[in-house]
Protein backbone atom coordinates (compact mmCIF):
# COMPACT_ATOMS: atom_id res chain seq x y z
CA UNK A 1 0.00 0.00 0.00
CA UNK A 2 1.20 3.59 -0.78
CA UNK A 3 0.64 6.25 1.32
CA UNK A 4 0.33 9.77 -0.13
CA UNK A 5 0.43 12.84 2.44
CA UNK A 6 -1.34 16.30 0.77
CA UNK A 7 0.31 18.08 3.52
CA UNK A 8 3.49 17.39 1.85
CA UNK A 9 2.41 16.36 -1.52
CA UNK A 10 0.90 18.17 -3.79
CA UNK A 11 -2.91 17.04 -5.29
CA UNK A 12 -0.98 16.85 -8.82
CA UNK A 13 2.06 14.56 -7.83
CA UNK A 14 -1.13 12.45 -6.27
CA UNK A 15 -3.09 12.26 -9.83
CA UNK A 16 0.06 11.56 -11.26
CA UNK A 17 1.22 8.86 -9.20
CA UNK A 18 -2.33 7.42 -9.83
CA UNK A 19 -2.30 7.62 -13.45
CA UNK A 20 0.52 5.63 -13.39
CA UNK A 21 -0.27 2.25 -12.45
CA UNK A 22 -2.98 0.16 -13.72
CA UNK A 23 -3.75 -1.91 -10.63
CA UNK A 24 -2.13 -5.04 -12.41
CA UNK A 25 0.92 -4.26 -13.03
CA UNK A 26 2.05 -1.96 -9.88
CA UNK A 27 0.93 -0.75 -7.06
CA UNK A 28 -3.02 -0.96 -6.31
CA UNK A 29 -3.78 0.50 -2.87
CA UNK A 30 -3.58 4.37 -1.93
CA UNK A 31 -4.26 5.89 0.81
CA UNK A 32 -4.32 9.81 0.50
CA UNK A 33 -3.97 11.50 4.15
CA UNK A 34 -5.01 15.22 4.77
CA UNK A 35 -6.98 16.13 2.30
CA UNK A 36 -8.64 19.10 3.79
CA UNK A 37 -11.16 19.94 1.15
CA UNK A 38 -8.48 20.16 -1.69
CA UNK A 39 -9.86 19.88 -4.93
CA UNK A 40 -9.58 17.09 -7.85
CA UNK A 41 -8.31 14.83 -5.49
CA UNK A 42 -8.24 11.33 -7.36
CA UNK A 43 -9.79 11.95 -10.81
CA UNK A 44 -9.23 10.71 -13.81
CA UNK A 45 -8.00 7.15 -12.79
CA UNK A 46 -7.98 4.50 -15.28
CA UNK A 47 -7.01 1.56 -13.46
CA UNK A 48 -8.58 -0.78 -10.85
CA UNK A 49 -7.19 0.67 -7.92
CA UNK A 50 -8.21 0.69 -4.61
CA UNK A 51 -7.91 4.41 -2.86
CA UNK A 52 -9.61 5.83 0.09
CA UNK A 53 -9.25 9.21 1.00
CA UNK A 54 -8.92 9.92 5.06
CA UNK A 55 -10.93 13.35 5.62
CA UNK A 56 -13.16 15.85 4.13
CA UNK A 57 -12.21 16.14 0.02
CA UNK A 58 -12.79 19.28 -1.96
CA UNK A 59 -14.70 19.66 -5.29
CA UNK A 60 -14.76 16.90 -7.95
CA UNK A 61 -13.09 13.96 -6.12
CA UNK A 62 -13.01 11.04 -8.21
CA UNK A 63 -13.86 12.68 -11.12
CA UNK A 64 -13.82 10.84 -14.43
CA UNK A 65 -13.33 7.70 -12.61
CA UNK A 66 -12.95 4.85 -14.37
CA UNK A 67 -12.28 1.15 -12.64
CA UNK A 68 -10.84 2.43 -9.54
CA UNK A 69 -12.88 1.62 -5.98
CA UNK A 70 -12.90 5.20 -4.28
CA UNK A 71 -13.46 6.18 -0.70
CA UNK A 72 -13.89 9.16 1.51
CA UNK A 73 -14.05 8.66 4.76
CA UNK A 74 -15.30 12.43 5.72
CA UNK A 75 -17.19 14.87 3.47
CA UNK A 76 -17.17 15.51 -0.41
CA UNK A 77 -17.38 18.90 -1.89
CA UNK A 78 -18.88 19.87 -5.42
CA UNK A 79 -19.07 17.20 -8.20
CA UNK A 80 -18.60 14.76 -6.57
CA UNK A 81 -17.60 11.83 -8.85
CA UNK A 82 -18.89 13.70 -12.09
CA UNK A 83 -18.71 12.01 -15.51
CA UNK A 84 -17.72 8.85 -13.49
CA UNK A 85 -17.38 5.82 -16.46
CA UNK A 86 -17.44 2.69 -14.19
CA UNK A 87 -16.14 1.48 -10.66
CA UNK A 88 -17.14 3.13 -7.24
CA UNK A 89 -16.98 5.93 -5.85
CA UNK A 90 -17.99 6.13 -1.94
CA UNK A 91 -18.53 8.35 0.66
CA UNK A 92 -19.03 7.87 4.07
CA UNK A 93 -20.42 11.56 5.20
CA UNK A 94 -22.17 13.77 3.21
CA UNK A 95 -21.72 15.21 -0.62
CA UNK A 96 -22.04 18.66 -1.83
CA UNK A 97 -24.40 20.62 -4.80
CA UNK A 98 -24.41 18.08 -8.53
CA UNK A 99 -22.72 14.57 -6.74
CA UNK A 100 -22.44 12.37 -10.17
CA UNK A 101 -23.23 14.86 -12.88
CA UNK A 102 -23.46 13.67 -16.62
CA UNK A 103 -22.27 10.05 -14.73
CA UNK A 104 -21.73 7.66 -17.68
CA UNK A 105 -21.59 4.46 -15.68
CA UNK A 106 -20.86 2.82 -12.52
CA UNK A 107 -21.67 3.06 -9.06
CA UNK A 108 -21.75 6.03 -6.50
CA UNK A 109 -22.51 5.60 -3.16
CA UNK A 110 -23.00 8.60 -0.40
CA UNK A 111 -23.86 7.18 3.08
CA UNK A 112 -25.29 10.34 4.78
CA UNK A 113 -26.98 12.85 2.34
CA UNK A 114 -26.27 14.44 -1.28
CA UNK A 115 -27.34 17.99 -1.64
CA UNK A 116 -28.99 20.16 -4.62
CA UNK A 117 -29.04 18.97 -8.17
CA UNK A 118 -27.66 15.29 -7.48
CA UNK A 119 -27.51 12.99 -10.89
CA UNK A 120 -27.89 16.46 -13.07
CA UNK A 121 -27.67 15.22 -16.47
CA UNK A 122 -26.88 11.58 -15.37
CA UNK A 123 -26.38 9.37 -18.50
CA UNK A 124 -26.32 5.76 -17.12
CA UNK A 125 -24.44 6.12 -13.31
CA UNK A 126 -26.35 4.73 -10.44
CA UNK A 127 -26.46 6.82 -7.27
CA UNK A 128 -27.34 5.53 -3.90
CA UNK A 129 -27.96 7.92 -1.03
CA UNK A 130 -28.56 6.89 2.42
CA UNK A 131 -29.66 9.89 3.09
CA UNK A 132 -31.27 12.52 1.72
CA UNK A 133 -31.12 14.81 -1.32
CA UNK A 134 -31.74 18.59 -2.30
CA UNK A 135 -33.48 19.83 -4.92
CA UNK A 136 -33.75 19.19 -8.86
CA UNK A 137 -32.22 15.60 -7.94
CA UNK A 138 -31.94 14.02 -11.40
CA UNK A 139 -32.56 16.73 -13.59
CA UNK A 140 -32.38 16.60 -17.20
CA UNK A 141 -31.36 12.55 -16.74
CA UNK A 142 -31.12 10.19 -19.22
CA UNK A 143 -30.40 6.88 -17.93
CA UNK A 144 -29.59 4.83 -14.91
CA UNK A 145 -30.72 4.36 -11.64
CA UNK A 146 -31.05 7.21 -8.13
CA UNK A 147 -31.74 5.70 -5.04
CA UNK A 148 -32.62 7.87 -1.92
CA UNK A 149 -33.08 6.12 1.34
CA UNK A 150 -34.32 9.59 2.84
CA UNK A 151 -36.05 12.01 1.70
CA UNK A 152 -35.98 14.32 -1.80
CA UNK A 153 -36.04 17.78 -2.24
CA UNK A 154 -38.31 20.17 -4.72
CA UNK A 155 -38.52 19.39 -8.12
CA UNK A 156 -37.56 15.89 -8.07
CA UNK A 157 -36.67 13.96 -11.15
CA UNK A 158 -37.37 16.98 -13.54
CA UNK A 159 -37.35 16.72 -17.32
CA UNK A 160 -36.17 12.87 -16.75
CA UNK A 161 -35.69 10.54 -19.90
CA UNK A 162 -35.21 7.06 -19.04
CA UNK A 163 -35.01 7.00 -14.80
CA UNK A 164 -36.01 4.88 -12.10
CA UNK A 165 -35.85 6.88 -9.34
CA UNK A 166 -36.66 5.25 -5.97
CA UNK A 167 -37.40 6.65 -2.54
CA UNK A 168 -37.98 5.25 0.68
CA UNK A 169 -39.27 8.49 2.39
CA UNK A 170 -41.31 11.73 1.25
CA UNK A 171 -41.21 13.64 -1.77
CA UNK A 172 -41.32 17.51 -1.22
CA UNK A 173 -42.38 17.89 -5.35
CA UNK A 174 -42.26 16.27 -8.44
CA UNK A 175 -40.67 18.23 -10.91
CA UNK A 176 -41.82 18.42 -14.97
CA UNK A 177 -42.84 15.22 -16.17
CA UNK A 178 -41.80 12.50 -13.48
CA UNK A 179 -44.37 10.33 -11.75
CA UNK A 180 -44.89 7.17 -10.31
CA UNK A 181 -44.72 3.94 -11.22
CA UNK A 182 -45.59 0.64 -10.30
CA UNK A 183 -43.17 -1.27 -8.63
CA UNK A 184 -43.05 -4.05 -10.79
CA UNK A 185 -39.94 -7.38 -10.63
CA UNK A 186 -37.74 -5.85 -13.12
CA UNK A 187 -37.18 -2.70 -10.93
CA UNK A 188 -37.83 -4.33 -7.44
CA UNK A 189 -34.40 -6.25 -8.64
CA UNK A 190 -33.00 -3.48 -9.41
CA UNK A 191 -33.23 -1.72 -5.95
CA UNK A 192 -32.54 -4.54 -4.72
CA UNK A 193 -28.86 -5.38 -6.30
CA UNK A 194 -28.04 -1.89 -5.59
CA UNK A 195 -29.00 -1.39 -2.11
CA UNK A 196 -26.99 -4.89 -1.72
CA UNK A 197 -23.99 -3.32 -3.58
CA UNK A 198 -24.18 -0.26 -1.80
CA UNK A 199 -23.72 -1.75 1.51
CA UNK A 200 -26.80 0.18 2.86
CA UNK A 201 -28.96 -1.12 5.25
CA UNK A 202 -33.04 -1.16 3.66
CA UNK A 203 -35.89 -2.85 2.92
CA UNK A 204 -36.69 -2.58 -0.79
CA UNK A 205 -40.43 -3.47 0.15
CA UNK A 206 -40.38 0.48 1.53
CA UNK A 207 -39.70 2.39 -1.63
CA UNK A 208 -41.58 3.62 -4.24
CA UNK A 209 -40.22 4.54 -7.46
CA UNK A 210 -40.56 7.41 -9.79
CA UNK A 211 -40.22 7.83 -13.36
CA UNK A 212 -40.35 9.95 -16.85
CA UNK A 213 -43.85 10.64 -18.16
CA UNK A 214 -42.26 10.41 -21.54
CA UNK A 215 -44.32 13.18 -22.61
CA UNK A 216 -40.98 15.31 -23.27
CA UNK A 217 -39.43 13.61 -26.30
CA UNK A 218 -41.25 15.65 -29.19
CA UNK A 219 -42.22 19.18 -29.34
CA UNK A 220 -45.74 20.58 -28.31
CA UNK A 221 -46.88 23.16 -30.06
CA UNK A 222 -49.26 24.32 -27.63
CA UNK A 223 -46.22 24.79 -25.39
CA UNK A 224 -44.77 27.33 -27.63
CA UNK A 225 -45.45 30.98 -26.87
CA UNK A 226 -46.30 32.61 -29.89
CA UNK B 1 -17.29 34.06 -8.44
CA UNK B 2 -15.68 35.02 -5.18
CA UNK B 3 -14.64 34.05 -1.45
CA UNK B 4 -16.26 34.48 1.10
CA UNK B 5 -15.55 33.43 5.22
CA UNK B 6 -16.70 34.69 8.01
CA UNK B 7 -15.73 33.64 12.02
CA UNK B 8 -17.57 33.59 15.16
CA UNK B 9 -15.83 33.04 18.28
CA UNK B 10 -17.77 31.71 20.95
CA UNK B 11 -15.00 30.93 23.65
CA UNK B 12 -13.55 34.48 24.68
CA UNK B 13 -10.22 33.22 24.82
CA UNK B 14 -9.76 32.70 20.86
CA UNK B 15 -10.79 36.30 20.37
CA UNK B 16 -7.18 37.83 20.24
CA UNK B 17 -6.61 35.12 17.78
CA UNK B 18 -9.27 36.33 15.18
CA UNK B 19 -7.42 37.85 13.11
CA UNK B 20 -5.14 35.34 12.52
CA UNK B 21 -7.37 32.42 11.80
CA UNK B 22 -9.47 34.66 9.63
CA UNK B 23 -6.28 35.57 7.49
CA UNK B 24 -5.32 31.96 7.16
CA UNK B 25 -8.99 31.23 5.71
CA UNK B 26 -9.12 33.78 3.24
CA UNK B 27 -5.34 33.48 1.85
CA UNK B 28 -7.19 29.67 0.94
CA UNK B 29 -9.71 31.56 -0.74
CA UNK B 30 -7.35 33.28 -3.18
CA UNK B 31 -8.15 31.42 -6.14
CA UNK B 32 -12.08 32.16 -5.95
CA UNK B 33 -11.48 35.77 -5.89
CA UNK B 34 -7.66 37.38 -6.52
CA UNK B 35 -9.24 40.99 -7.55
CA UNK B 36 -10.02 42.54 -4.34
CA UNK B 37 -10.12 41.81 -0.78
CA UNK B 38 -11.51 42.75 2.32
CA UNK B 39 -12.26 42.32 6.27
CA UNK B 40 -14.65 43.33 8.29
CA UNK B 41 -13.69 43.14 12.38
CA UNK B 42 -15.64 43.42 15.08
CA UNK B 43 -13.81 44.57 18.34
CA UNK B 44 -15.93 46.29 21.33
CA UNK B 45 -12.28 47.91 22.30
CA UNK B 46 -14.26 51.08 22.57
CA UNK B 47 -15.40 52.50 25.37
CA UNK B 48 -19.35 53.30 25.94
CA UNK B 49 -20.53 55.86 23.92
CA UNK B 50 -17.77 55.88 21.69
CA UNK B 51 -18.30 55.74 17.65
CA UNK B 52 -16.03 54.17 15.16
CA UNK B 53 -15.99 55.44 11.83
CA UNK B 54 -13.27 54.06 9.15
CA UNK B 55 -13.11 56.18 5.63
CA UNK B 56 -10.38 55.56 3.06
CA UNK B 57 -8.52 57.63 0.30
CA UNK B 58 -7.15 56.10 -3.08
CA UNK B 59 -5.24 59.22 -3.93
CA UNK B 60 -1.67 58.25 -3.22
CA UNK B 61 -0.67 61.57 -1.63
CA UNK B 62 -3.46 62.27 0.47
CA UNK B 63 -2.70 64.64 3.24
CA UNK B 64 -3.77 62.50 6.24
CA UNK B 65 -1.67 65.21 8.22
CA UNK B 66 -4.57 67.67 7.65
CA UNK B 67 -7.51 65.38 7.88
CA UNK B 68 -6.81 64.36 11.75
CA UNK B 69 -5.77 68.34 12.71
CA UNK B 70 -9.72 68.93 10.97
CA UNK B 71 -11.16 66.10 13.09
CA UNK B 72 -9.59 67.64 16.20
CA UNK B 73 -10.90 70.62 15.48
CA UNK B 74 -14.20 69.83 14.65
CA UNK B 75 -14.58 67.03 17.03
CA UNK B 76 -12.32 68.17 20.15
CA UNK B 77 -8.88 66.80 21.54
CA UNK B 78 -11.06 62.98 22.92
CA UNK B 79 -11.30 62.49 18.59
CA UNK B 80 -8.70 60.09 17.70
CA UNK B 81 -7.24 59.66 13.83
CA UNK B 82 -5.73 55.92 13.61
CA UNK B 83 -4.18 55.54 10.27
CA UNK B 84 -3.84 51.61 9.02
CA UNK B 85 -2.50 51.97 5.11
CA UNK B 86 -4.72 54.01 3.44
CA UNK B 87 -7.65 53.56 5.98
CA UNK B 88 -8.13 56.44 8.44
CA UNK B 89 -10.22 54.62 11.72
CA UNK B 90 -11.52 57.62 13.64
CA UNK B 91 -13.34 57.12 17.13
CA UNK B 92 -15.02 59.96 19.12
CA UNK B 93 -17.59 60.60 21.37
CA UNK B 94 -20.94 62.11 19.38
CA UNK B 95 -23.59 61.02 17.05
CA UNK B 96 -22.07 58.88 13.86
CA UNK B 97 -25.17 60.27 11.54
CA UNK B 98 -23.15 63.90 12.45
CA UNK B 99 -19.66 62.59 11.46
CA UNK B 100 -20.95 60.88 8.65
CA UNK B 101 -22.40 64.72 7.00
CA UNK B 102 -19.15 66.16 7.91
CA UNK B 103 -17.36 63.61 6.22
CA UNK B 104 -19.89 64.25 3.53
CA UNK B 105 -20.30 67.85 3.00
CA UNK B 106 -16.33 68.48 3.95
CA UNK B 107 -14.38 65.39 2.67
CA UNK B 108 -16.56 63.92 -0.15
CA UNK B 109 -13.35 62.84 -2.36
CA UNK B 110 -13.36 60.27 0.90
CA UNK B 111 -15.31 56.49 0.93
CA UNK B 112 -16.35 55.51 4.41
CA UNK B 113 -15.94 51.97 4.74
CA UNK B 114 -17.73 51.49 8.23
CA UNK B 115 -19.67 53.01 10.98
CA UNK B 116 -20.79 52.04 14.35
CA UNK B 117 -19.19 50.96 17.84
CA UNK B 118 -17.88 48.08 17.14
CA UNK B 119 -17.22 47.41 13.65
CA UNK B 120 -13.83 48.52 11.47
CA UNK B 121 -13.94 47.62 7.62
CA UNK B 122 -10.91 47.62 5.42
CA UNK B 123 -10.81 46.89 2.07
CA UNK B 124 -8.29 46.97 -1.30
CA UNK B 125 -7.69 46.00 -4.65
CA UNK B 126 -4.77 43.16 -4.31
CA UNK B 127 -4.43 39.87 -3.13
CA UNK B 128 -5.45 38.74 0.09
CA UNK B 129 -2.20 37.96 1.55
CA UNK B 130 -0.85 41.31 0.15
CA UNK B 131 -3.85 43.11 1.96
CA UNK B 132 -3.61 41.04 5.02
CA UNK B 133 0.10 42.25 5.14
CA UNK B 134 -0.69 45.89 4.26
CA UNK B 135 -3.54 46.33 7.51
CA UNK B 136 -1.13 44.07 10.02
CA UNK B 137 -4.90 41.92 9.90
CA UNK B 138 -3.22 38.87 11.56
CA UNK B 139 -3.01 40.79 14.89
CA UNK B 140 -6.12 42.01 15.30
CA UNK B 141 -8.38 40.61 17.36
CA UNK B 142 -11.97 40.91 18.08
CA UNK B 143 -15.54 38.96 18.55
CA UNK B 144 -16.46 37.97 15.11
CA UNK B 145 -15.16 39.16 11.53
CA UNK B 146 -16.24 38.71 7.73
CA UNK B 147 -14.09 38.40 4.93
CA UNK B 148 -14.09 38.89 0.91
CA UNK B 149 -12.21 37.79 -2.04
CA UNK B 150 -13.20 39.10 -5.00
CA UNK B 151 -13.32 38.11 -8.54
CA UNK B 152 -15.39 41.13 -10.47
CA UNK B 153 -18.47 40.62 -12.78
CA UNK B 154 -20.93 43.11 -12.12
CA UNK B 155 -18.94 46.09 -11.45
CA UNK B 156 -15.45 47.14 -12.16
CA UNK B 157 -12.41 45.99 -9.82
CA UNK B 158 -12.11 49.22 -7.42
CA UNK B 159 -11.17 49.66 -4.44
CA UNK B 160 -15.24 51.11 -3.65
CA UNK B 161 -16.67 47.65 -5.39
CA UNK B 162 -14.65 45.65 -2.81
CA UNK B 163 -16.54 43.87 -0.25
CA UNK B 164 -17.61 44.27 2.59
CA UNK B 165 -20.69 46.45 2.14
CA UNK B 166 -21.51 48.39 4.64
CA UNK B 167 -24.90 50.78 4.53
CA UNK B 168 -25.73 51.11 8.53
CA UNK B 169 -24.72 50.86 11.76
CA UNK B 170 -22.23 47.90 12.44
CA UNK B 171 -24.15 45.92 9.45
CA UNK B 172 -21.84 44.39 6.88
CA UNK B 173 -22.61 41.87 4.33
CA UNK B 174 -19.88 39.59 1.60
CA UNK B 175 -21.27 38.23 -1.09
CA UNK B 176 -20.81 35.22 -3.32
CA UNK B 177 -22.98 35.80 -6.43
CA UNK B 178 -24.83 38.11 -8.48
CA UNK B 179 -28.05 40.21 -8.05
CA UNK B 180 -30.66 40.78 -10.83
CA UNK B 181 -33.19 43.46 -9.30
CA UNK B 182 -30.33 45.75 -8.00
CA UNK B 183 -31.06 48.88 -9.82
CA UNK B 184 -34.91 49.07 -9.14
CA UNK B 185 -33.89 47.90 -5.47
CA UNK B 186 -31.64 50.97 -5.23
CA UNK B 187 -34.24 53.62 -6.42
CA UNK B 188 -36.77 52.26 -3.99
CA UNK B 189 -34.86 51.95 -0.70
CA UNK B 190 -33.58 55.76 -1.93
CA UNK B 191 -37.24 56.96 -1.52
CA UNK B 192 -36.80 55.56 2.25
CA UNK B 193 -34.02 57.47 2.96
CA UNK B 194 -30.79 54.67 2.01
CA UNK B 195 -27.91 56.01 1.02
CA UNK B 196 -25.59 54.23 -1.40
CA UNK B 197 -21.79 55.27 -2.73
CA UNK B 198 -21.93 53.24 -5.30
CA UNK B 199 -23.20 51.74 -8.42
CA UNK B 200 -22.50 48.04 -7.01
CA UNK B 201 -25.16 44.99 -6.07
CA UNK B 202 -23.96 44.10 -3.10
CA UNK B 203 -24.22 47.27 -1.49
CA UNK B 204 -28.23 47.33 -2.37
CA UNK B 205 -28.48 43.50 -0.16
CA UNK B 206 -26.40 45.68 2.42
CA UNK B 207 -28.63 48.46 1.88
CA UNK B 208 -31.84 46.09 2.11
CA UNK B 209 -31.00 44.77 5.06
CA UNK B 210 -30.38 48.29 6.99
CA UNK B 211 -33.89 49.19 5.50
CA UNK B 212 -35.44 46.50 7.14
CA UNK B 213 -33.55 46.54 10.35
CA UNK B 214 -34.89 50.10 10.31
CA UNK B 215 -38.48 49.14 10.10
CA UNK B 216 -38.22 46.99 13.26
CA UNK B 217 -36.98 43.59 11.50
CA UNK B 218 -34.81 41.31 13.28
CA UNK B 219 -31.93 40.01 11.35
CA UNK B 220 -33.58 37.09 11.01
CA UNK B 221 -36.56 38.15 9.92
CA UNK B 222 -35.28 40.61 7.17
CA UNK B 223 -33.07 38.12 5.74
CA UNK B 224 -36.28 35.97 5.61
CA UNK B 225 -37.83 38.52 4.03
CA UNK B 226 -34.96 39.02 1.83
CA UNK B 227 -35.75 35.90 -0.03
CA UNK B 228 -38.83 37.27 -1.57
CA UNK B 229 -37.34 40.52 -2.27
CA UNK B 230 -33.86 39.96 -2.79
CA UNK B 231 -33.47 38.13 -6.56
CA UNK B 232 -30.01 36.64 -8.08
CA UNK B 233 -27.90 34.31 -6.94
CA UNK B 234 -26.32 34.62 -3.61
CA UNK B 235 -24.64 33.43 -0.38
CA UNK B 236 -24.66 36.07 2.18
CA UNK B 237 -22.54 36.38 5.31
CA UNK B 238 -23.99 38.99 7.48
CA UNK B 239 -22.65 40.42 11.10
CA UNK B 240 -24.31 43.15 13.05
CA UNK B 241 -23.29 44.52 16.51
CA UNK B 242 -23.84 41.26 18.42
CA UNK B 243 -24.66 38.81 15.37
CA UNK B 244 -23.75 36.73 12.59
CA UNK B 245 -25.58 34.93 9.70
CA UNK B 246 -25.38 33.03 6.72
CA UNK B 247 -27.70 32.49 3.82
CA UNK B 248 -28.51 31.27 0.54
CA UNK B 249 -30.71 31.54 -2.22
CA UNK B 250 -33.59 29.69 -2.66
CA UNK B 251 -31.64 27.93 -6.01
CA UNK B 252 -28.80 27.22 -3.46
CA UNK B 253 -26.04 27.20 -6.69
CA UNK B 254 -23.53 29.13 -4.61
CA UNK B 255 -21.48 27.08 -2.26
CA UNK B 256 -21.40 27.42 1.56
CA UNK B 257 -19.75 25.88 4.14
CA UNK B 258 -20.48 26.06 7.75
CA UNK B 259 -18.68 24.37 10.45
CA UNK B 260 -19.02 24.96 14.53
CA UNK B 261 -17.31 23.57 17.61
CA UNK B 262 -17.70 24.73 20.38
CA UNK B 263 -14.77 27.68 20.57
CA UNK B 264 -16.56 28.76 16.90
CA UNK B 265 -18.58 28.75 14.48
CA UNK B 266 -17.38 29.43 10.59
CA UNK B 267 -18.15 29.39 7.70
CA UNK B 268 -16.76 29.85 3.84
CA UNK B 269 -17.06 29.16 -0.02
CA UNK B 270 -15.25 26.20 0.26
CA UNK B 271 -14.31 23.52 3.17
CA UNK B 272 -10.53 24.32 2.82
CA UNK B 273 -10.99 27.67 4.27
CA UNK B 274 -11.96 25.75 7.35
CA UNK B 275 -9.76 23.08 7.10
CA UNK B 276 -7.16 26.24 8.45
CA UNK B 277 -9.18 26.91 12.15
CA UNK B 278 -8.20 24.48 15.32
CA UNK B 279 -10.19 21.68 15.97
CA UNK B 280 -11.29 21.73 12.44
CA UNK B 281 -10.74 17.84 12.17
CA UNK B 282 -13.58 16.95 15.02
CA UNK B 283 -15.88 20.07 14.29
CA UNK B 284 -19.77 19.72 13.05
CA UNK B 285 -19.35 20.52 9.58
CA UNK B 286 -22.80 20.63 7.26
CA UNK B 287 -23.81 22.53 3.87
CA UNK B 288 -26.30 25.01 4.75
CA UNK B 289 -29.84 24.74 3.23
CA UNK B 290 -31.02 27.04 0.51
CA UNK B 291 -33.63 29.71 1.63
CA UNK B 292 -32.92 28.72 5.01
CA UNK B 293 -31.26 31.76 7.81
CA UNK B 294 -28.67 30.67 10.03
CA UNK B 295 -27.67 32.83 12.96
CA UNK B 296 -25.49 33.02 16.05
CA UNK B 297 -25.92 35.80 18.79
CA UNK B 298 -23.11 36.87 21.31
CA UNK B 299 -24.74 36.70 25.08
Amino acid sequence: MSEIDLDKSEVRDLNAALHATDGTNGEKTFKVLNPNGKHNIAVGIDGELDVTIEGHAGHYVGGMNKHAEITVTGNAGAGLAENIMSGLVRVKGNSSQYTGATGRGGLVVVEGDAAARCGISMKGVDIVVGGNVGHMCAFLGQSGNVVVCGDAGDAFGDSIFELNLFVQGEVKSLGTDCEEKEMDAEKLSILTDLLKRSGIEADPGNFRVYGPGRNLYNFKVDNAVL
Amino acid sequence: MCGIVGLFIKNPALEKELGQHLSKMLVEMTERGPDSTGIAIYNDSASTGEIRITALSTAPEYSWEQFTQEVTETFGESSNVEMKSNHAVITLEGDPKKVQSWLHDNHPELYMTSSGTNITIFKEMGLPKDVIDRFGIEEMSGSHALGHTRMATESAVTTSASHPFSTGQDLCLVHNGSMSNHNRMRKKLQMYGVEFQTENDTEVAAGYLTWRLQEGDTLDEALTRGFEELDGFYTFAVGTHDGFAVVRDPIGAKPAILAETDDWVAMASEFRAIATLPGAESARVWEPEPERVYSWYRN
